[in-house]
């Protein structure tokens, strides 16, 4: 009985040995942590991990979902886990589907929150496209759950001992023949990294009007983003923020002329700081904001944008 | 070549409402669509076959709304649809949906290639396409933004991955999801919506593609145990004052007492 962590993610390993070594304690078991490939075994055990299975082999040199999951299930096999958190990056999440479909057991994605009851895994996760959460329960061990990056806090390193054990490994061949990999050209900042986003909502009547929100996104040096009917049924921009669209999470938000739908709200729930101005007072954004303004936006925002160029500048 | 679009019937998340004392999802009433990913998914399907010939057919595992929502593939292009509806087979979870959907695509049969989306965008769990791979000891091709046939036994894709536009080439038949970037899915015109009415659709219980509902439960992997809307926590701070310069100059100290203006 232990609990297996994998990520090929280094900052995610790091996040899930902090879990993997709570629900390891919890049940009084070891915590092993699987690495593939380069990597420094002693920092893993610093950061919680009891034994460290290193697997090398040529095959795995670039990523490979079948390689890479049969030395996995070799590591399975190894540790008899009875809880393997995998990290939620791309890769992660088809490695964590394509093991769990092996071994014919759940998997729990992208938790927020994991603990153990009565042999069930219990995790908490965002459905409806990120409105509303779900607690779930995985019935059958081995438990899988992935993890998304910065859910769970970096453990602090300690001086530790652990095993590093090599593990004999004859990954399975690709099904899939890489023909190329191309790096990708990093666009400018988008809406998931931005730091300020001001957002439109069917309060704009033309699209000429956003430009009051151009004067202020640039004070601000913000993005700009809108609700979904802007851009799905007006076409005045190309992507939204919501549930179907982006998940933006920036230090400040400003939703101008904006309702607050369940849509909306689904995008803008991690956001730190949300201002909202809109013209209705029983908006529901205002009860998704911090600090809100009533008031018509065509009034308030060349107001604000005066005001915030006045403060910057200084 | 056949291609089958496994298409998930969702709620329309746009129209989702939550009871404000419960903070409970009320989906009564609320109108049934093709989750959007595995309509994109569809829309790459029909495009395959406008291009090299060849037949799409939509597989769904689906309750009461399912027949209607099927008629938008239709309309799209879809040749027919196949619909597995059957009480016993309602909430399962992945990993029993993928074995309902790997008997039903295995009944169908003769396929060179089967689509979905990455994830459905109500449960948001990105596993269903992999479990139907694993099932049918088919490749699987996840994430792609770009999909062209080879020929007709091999198919090439770009996979989306973070940092990486991964080109990949797999012999068929093969299992491949695709992420929103792909396309932009047609609309289906009104002449198309009244031709899909004639089209064919094939209805099948457990027993017609030899699945075992109360097996499927026995061996339930994943339990559900309540869903309801985040506690919203935020400050809901109305700004007063006389004048809109007065509001909106307490607004910006309040946002450089926060730490948010960078001054």
């Amino acid at each position: 009985m232990s609990v297996l962590i994998y990520s090929e993610e280094p900052g995610l390993r790091l996040e899930l040995l902090g879990k993997g070594r709570e629900l390891a304690d919890a049940m009084d078991s070891k915590l092993a942590a699987l690495q593939i490939g380069n990597g420094n075994p002693e920092e893993l055990i610093k950061y919680g991990a009891d034994l460290v299975y290193v697997a090398e082999h040529p095959l795995l040199e670039e990523w490979s979902l079948e390689p890479y999951r049969s030395v996995l299930l070799r590591a399975v096999e190894e540790a008899s886990p009875s809880v393997i958190l995998i990290g939620a990056t791309k890769r992660g999440k088809e490695l964590a589907a394509s093991l769990a479909a092996s071994l014919g057991v759940g998997l729990l994605t992208e938790c927020i929150s994991l603990k153990l009851e009565d042999e069930k895994l219990i995790a908490e996760r965002l459905t409806y496209g990120g409105s509303a959460i779900a607690r779930v329960a995985s019935l059958k061990k081995p438990h899988i759950a992935t993890v998304p990056p910065r859910v769970f806090k970096r453990p602090e390193p300690a001086e530790r001992t652990g095993e590093v054990l090599k593990l004999e490994v004859e990954p399975e061949k690709p099904k899939a023949e890489v023909v190329e990999r191309r790096g990708k050209v990093r666009e400018e900042v988008g809406l998931e990294e931005a730091e300020v986003i001001v957002a439109a909502g069917r309060g704009f009547k033309k699209q000429e009007d956003l430009k009051l929100l151009e004067e202020l996104a640039e004070i601000l040096g913000a993005k700009i983003g809108c609700t979904r009917p802007i851009a799905a049924d007006y076409g005045w921009m190309k992507e939204w923020i919501g549930i179907s669209g982006h998940k933006v999470r920036p230090k400040l938000y400003i939703a101008v002329g904006i309702s607050g739908t369940v849509h909306h709200a689904a995008g803008i729930r991690d956001c730190g700081i949300i201002v909202a101005i809109n013209s209705d007072e029983n908006a529901n954004i205002f009860n998704l904001a911090d600090y809100g303004i009533v008031g018509d936006l065509y009034e308030v925002l060349p107001a604000l944008t005066k005001a915030l160029k006045e403060r910057l500048k200084k | 070549m056949r291609i089958i679009a496994l298409l998930k019937d969702i709620v329309d998340l746009d129209e989702l409402r939550f009871d404000s004392s419960t903070r409970k999802p009320i989906t009564e009433g609320v109108k049934h669509v093709i989750s959007e990913l595995d309509k994109r998914a569809l829309e790459a399907a029909i495009r395959l076959k406008e291009k090299h010939g060849g037949e799409v057919l939509a597989l769904s595992l689906g309750g009461p709304e399912t027949k209607t929502v099927m008629l938008e593939a239709l309309a799209m292009g879809a040749d027919a649809a196949y619909i597995v509806d059957d009480e016993g087979l309602r909430g399962l979870d992945a990993y029993g949906t993928s074995k309902v959907l790997a008997a039903a695509i295995d009944k169908i049969g003769d396929y060179g290639l089967i689509l979905c989306g990455e994830m459905s965008l109500d449960s948001l769990s990105a596993q269903v396409g992999l479990r139907v791979a694993e099932l049918l000891g088919l490749p699987m091709v996840s994430y792609a933004r770009e999909l062209e046939l080879v020929d007709d036994k091999r198919l090439r894709a770009v996979r989306d991955l973070e940092d990486v536009d991964e080109v990949v080439e797999v012999e068929l038949p093969a299992v491949v999801s695709v992420v929103r970037e792909i396309n932009e899915p047609r609309i289906p015109t009104l002449m198309s919506i009244m031709r899909a009415k004639r089209k064919p659709t094939t209805m099948w219980d457990a027993s017609a593609i030899g699945v075992d509902p109360d097996a499927l439960k026995a061996e339930r992997a994943v339990e559900i145990l309540d869903v309801e809307a985040p506690l919203v926590e935020r400050k809901r701070k109305i700004i007063e004052g006389e004048t809109v310069e007065e509001k909106v100059e307490r607004l910006v100290k309040a946002l450089i007492d926060e730490g948010v203006l960078g001054v």
